[in-house]
């Protein structure tokens, strides 16, 4: 049978990584990198948040792009779960609705990569000239 | 709510929300008795005798952006249709236990589902909490802590997707091996 893999392992990893990550600059504090929030109540669940949550943690595995994918809670817009927002460095959030795996993969490929809008932003959390 | 990962991750985001620091969840299955169950600990806010009542009304929630809250009553009704069933202890400013108790053989018992990807999705997604995970199988059993796992980290993220990765598939690993049927 294969070793199981332990706390231990974790460490080793942790050494290599710690050495990816001080490459690129900026690593070790979080405010600079992308920040993804997953919203994670009943309502999210029942779409299929842990499925669009697995699914940006393992494309963003796979891509090797750093960022932070935390959960939130029920962010008011059960009628388009399930709902994530998206917060580059240094810029507004935004917050997609529907993202089921398709739209998430046009966010990760749109927006975290190349920095332009994907269809399905929930509209209202934005400040505008006349609410400032 | 297709299955207990899924109401587990659910009844965590209330001792989330409810400003918990430490959150134990504790999965039993005992082949001999025929149960599984699972139970929810936080040191969160806690609540009123009446609340804890008011918990199982579908039509009760204490946020303010949606009317409804099925969370524990989704969870209740699972339960019960497999002659288990929840309770709720709770004391205001010391936190909340949640236990619900199914039949495991019972054909209306929700499957596990991914347990692994979801613990992990747990973990990952609320640095800030302490998590306790411990599952048993009959005598056999695994523990995991957000605190250990920090420890083993020093200043990498927890929330890293590679973290994430490597957390699910060492908790995959060591359920397999203590015997629990992914």
């Amino acid at each position: 049978m294969a070793k199981v893999k332990t706390l231990e392992d974790l460490k080793r990893m942790r050494e290599s990584l710690q050495s990816e990550l001080s490459l690129r600059e900026n690593s070790d504090t979080p405010e600079k990198l992308v920040q993804i929030k997953v919203s994670m109540a009943t309502c999210g669940i029942a779409s299929g948040a842990k499925e669009t949550m697995s699914f940006i943690m393992e494309e963003l595995y796979r891509r090797k792009i750093d960022a932070v994918v935390t959960q939130t809670g029920c962010m008011g817009y059960c009628h388009s779960e399930p709902t994530i927002e998206v917060q580059l460095p240094g810029a507004d959030p935004v917050v997609y609705g529907n993202v089921k795996k398709e739209r998430a993969q046009l966010i990760i490929d749109q927006h975290i990569i190349a920095g332009k809008l994907v269809d399905g932003i929930i509209p209202g959390i934005y400040s505008t000239p006349d609410n400032k | 709510m297709r299955d207990l990962s899924m109401h587990i991750l659910d009844i965590v985001g209330n001792s989330v929300r409810a400003k918990s620091t430490e959150v134990k969840i504790i999965l039993m299955e005992d082949m001999d008795y025929d149960i599984l169950s699972l139970r929810i600990e936080d040191n969160g806010c806690g609540m009123s005798e009446a609340t804890i009542k008011k918990a199982m009304d579908p039509f009760f929630t204490s946020r303010k952006t949606r009317k409804v809250g099925l969370g524990i009553p989704l969870l209740q009704q699972n339960a019960e249709l497999t002659n288990g069933g929840i309770t709720i202890e709770s004391e205001i400013g010391k936190g909340t236990q949640l236990t619900a108790v199914f039949v495991r053989s019972h054909i209306d018992r929700p499957p596990l589902g991914d347990i692994a990807d979801t613990i992990a999705l747990i973990i990952s997604g609320n640095p800030n909490v302490n998590i306790i995970y411990s599952h048993s199988f009959n005598d056999e059993k695994y523990i995991l802590t957000t605190k250990e796992i920090i420890n083993s980290l020093e200043n990498v993220s927890i929330s890293h997707p590679k973290i994430n990765q490597f957390i699910k598939q060492m908790i995959e690993e060591n359920l397999e091996l203590i015997g629990v049927e992914l």
